[in-house]
């Protein structure tokens, strides 16, 4: 390829990154479209993990109870009013995981009881094995055949009752556990409370009442959170992070400064030890930020607190294929080669060393990645990316940039090179 | 110029020294587990005025019945450690708190674990360690497989990764006893940390064994084997020196102004990488040297 066709090829991949950094300057539509997208740690916000119980659904039916789980909780966030919210499934060989992430959330404690108080819903019948006491064991029937409830009031007493409706499924269910259990109670549960027990009738068509003794107003909240979604499966909240929105901003700014710091001491240092082919270096360092930068806009990477440690990090790793290259042609040069000469020479004989030092350092970040832990994972997909980029400028730009150079004047003006 | 093959012994004695002293700080005194490994609760927040005195905070939150660890951040911030607690009790700690003077509520952060989290990263972490370590021993034995003579490839693996527990071990020590006394915890990111060792620090040795490598194939009749390598480490010195201080470099600036979460992630760093330079130019080389000498005596 002709030196000049790959340096406008350079210019181009700047004029890019640039926008993409900087959208606001020239006001490229195109450009402006793209943003980049923060972390929870970085514009504070709340992320949940709750344990779900599966012990009482059979196998079958568990991912359509997972899915429906997962959907009245979304429901539940979107009536919430946060802007993309994330809720998703998560599930290992232990135990079955609801992780909720509520961005820029300003109210965390009503968020957390928002989810913390969808009711569970459950119906239980006597259990014959002990005659002693009557206890309650599980059925089937769960909240999650529940198509509404309404608040209605008993015609001679007036006080509230809660009727339910299920759907199809949960009314052929309903009539089922009815019929078995004629002569003798079935007890309504929520949020393992015992609600209320009565004896019972077969009941067909899907409809059941709640007759507990509670108030107008607690009657009236309980419809409304069962109408919200009652939830299929009881969840268990075993972890909680939350963020307060200038606290994720302070983070951002300290972590941002250091980056700064760091790119410019670095930079200075390229120059200081290798002068004007230090610059060169940091002319693609310069580029080396803007693309990753572009791509963190483009993918969309989810920048956090450890995602900026890592690209820092990088910053430094990147520089690192270039002290290796000048470092030979400093040897090259002296023992009396010419700039062009010694850059190829340079950069041949240092390829294997830094292929073999990237590579690992790539593996290693790979394997991390799969510790699954947010902050783990944050850290080595920028480390990683920022890796695969710096392999690409710091050899190939910074060496197109070099051939520039080679047989002019420039070569020949000593104190410009080391 | 000090000679690096003659005076080993000295190197070895300063590694032997920082590595049983990391050794006995690990099982001596442990780590101090952060919360995200071991469960529990961590409540960060700031006053908006001047924070209360400990023991009117200690006062106001006795009735919760919690055992708090308490540490004040500056002037206004205070950092509450506790066994994990459900969001209720997250709330009157808050309440209470604020009736003893009126918190930020913008600038706090609370996170809680169950125990069940951390025992899995535990767990996945051992895993992780084991995969890196064989993934480094097997890559650096098939780079260095055309190097067989006279030590075979397998062994300048061998040295390498023996070199890598070496930085890794020293950066544990030092968060162990930084645990001890000034209560920096065993956590995910010093974790991360030290796994980016492992993959880091190999770079250093990998450029002085490439040198060993080139080196060896021009090698004259009059040069020995240590001669080579004693060449090899001094051509390798400033390259060295240059791509780990460039990637020190930022890191120190993150230690400084990066805010406290990632303070002493990035100073397990620094000191793996600092230790990883020196122990790819004192160590690793030496170290095979010494295995080819005796296996030179053993012969003759």
């Amino acid at each position: 390829m002709d030196k000049y066709i790959k340096l406008i090829f350079i210019l181009v991949l700047y004029f890019i990154c640039f926008n993409f950094v900087f959208p606001d300057v020239l006001k490229i539509p195109i450009f402006q479209k793209y943003s980049f997208h923060l972390g929870l740690d970085l514009q504070g916000g709340t992320s949940l993990i709750y344990k779900v119980d599966l012990s009482n659904i059979s196998q079958k039916d568990q991912d359509s109870a997972l899915e429906s789980l997962k959907n009245i909780i979304e429901k539940r966030v979107n009536l919430f009013g946060v802007k993309e919210p994330e809720v998703r499934i998560e599930k290992n060989l232990q135990e079955t995981r609801l992780l909720v992430n509520l961005a820029g959330v300003k109210d965390i404690k009503e968020a957390i009881e928002m989810i913390g108080k969808t009711p569970y819903l459950d119906f239980r019948e006597e259990d014959q094995s002990n005659t002693s006491t009557i206890t309650f064991k599980k059925t089937e029937l769960t909240g999650r055949f529940l198509k509404k409830a309404d608040l209605e009031f008993d015609p001679k007493t007036y006080s509230p009752i809660v009727t339910l409706e299920f759907n199809e499924e949960g009314a052929k269910i309903f009539q089922e556990l009815t019929k078995r259990n004629i002569g003798k109670r079935i007890a309504i549960y929520i949020d393992d409370n015992l609600i209320s027990a009565t004896v019972q009738e077969e009941i067909s068509g899907g409809k059941a009442q709640i007759t507990g003794k509670f108030t107008i107003q607690e009657a009236k909240e309980l419809v409304r959170n069962l109408n919200a979604g009652a939830l299929p499966l009881p969840i268990d909240l075993i972890s909680q992070e939350s963020i307060g929105p200038s606290l994720g901003k302070i983070y951002l700014e300290k972590s941002l400064k250091a980056g700064i710091y760091g790119l410019i001491g670095v930079m200075i240092y390229m120059i200081l030890f290798y002068r004007f082919s230090g610059f060169l270096a940091d002319l693609s360092l310069l580029l080396y930020a803007g693309i990753l930068l572009s791509l963190f806009k483009l993918i969309p990477v989810v920048l956090t607190l450890p995602g900026i440690a890592g690209i820092i990090l990088s910053i430094g790793m990147a520089v690192d294929a270039n002290v290796l290259i000048f470092e030979r042609m400093k040897e090259e040069k002296r023992s009396g080669k010419s700039l062009s000469l010694s850059l190829k020479e340079g950069v041949k004989r240092a390829w294997p060393s830094i292929r073999d030092s990237n590579l690992t350092t790539l593996i290693i970040a790979l394997i991390m990645f799969f510790l699954g832990s947010s902050f783990v994972q944050g850290f080595s997909l920028t480390l990683g990316l920022g890796i695969l980029v710096s392999m690409f400028t710091a050899i190939f730009i910074t060496n197109t940039f070099l051939e520039l150079f080679e047989n002019t004047a420039f070569e020949k003006i000593k104190i410009l090179w080391p | 110029m000090f000679d690096v093959i003659k005076y080993r012994f000295l190197f070895y004695t300063f590694s032997l020294i920082l590595v049983l002293g990391s050794i006995f700080s690990i099982f001596y005194f442990g780590f101090n587990l952060g919360i995200d490994l071991k469960g529990g609760s961590i409540l960060n927040l700031e006053f908006k005025e001047n924070r209360p005195e400990i023991p009117k905070i200690e006062e106001a939150l006795k009735d919760l019945n919690l055992n708090i660890n308490f540490q004040p951040v500056g002037e206004k911030g205070l950092v509450l450690k506790m066994k994990d607690i459900s969001e209720e009790t997250h709330q009157k700690i808050i309440e209470k708190l604020n009736s003893l003077s009126p918190i930020d509520e913008s600038k706090e952060s609370f996170q809680t674990i169950g125990p069940s989290i951390g025992k899995e990263l535990q767990r996945k972490t051992n895993l992780v360690i084991i995969l890196c370590t064989l993934s480094i021993l097997f890559y650096v034995s098939i780079a260095f497989r055309k190097v067989s003579r006279p030590v075979p490839s397998f062994y300048y693996a061998f040295f390498g990764t023996i070199a890598l527990c070496h930085d890794v071990l020293i950066s544990a020590g030092l968060i162990s006893i930084l645990g001890k006394f000034k209560g920096v915890e065993f956590s995910i990111p010093i974790i991360t940390a030290l796994l980016t060792i492992f993959g880091y620090s190999i770079n250093d040795t990998v450029v002085v064994y490439d040198r060993i490598r080139e080196n060896l194939t021009k090698k004259t009749s009059q040069e020995s084997f240590e001669d080579v390598v004693k060449k090899s480490i001094n051509q390798s010195f400033l390259r060295s020196f240059n791509t780990s201080f460039t990637t020190i470099l930022p890191l120190i600036f993150i230690y400084f102004f990066g805010g406290e979460s990632l303070k002493y992630f990035a100073l397990t760093l620094i000191v793996g990488i600092a230790f990883g330079t020196y122990s790819s130019l004192f160590l690793a080389p030496q170290l095979i040297v010494d295995y080819y000498l005796r296996k030179k005596k053993n012969r003759s």
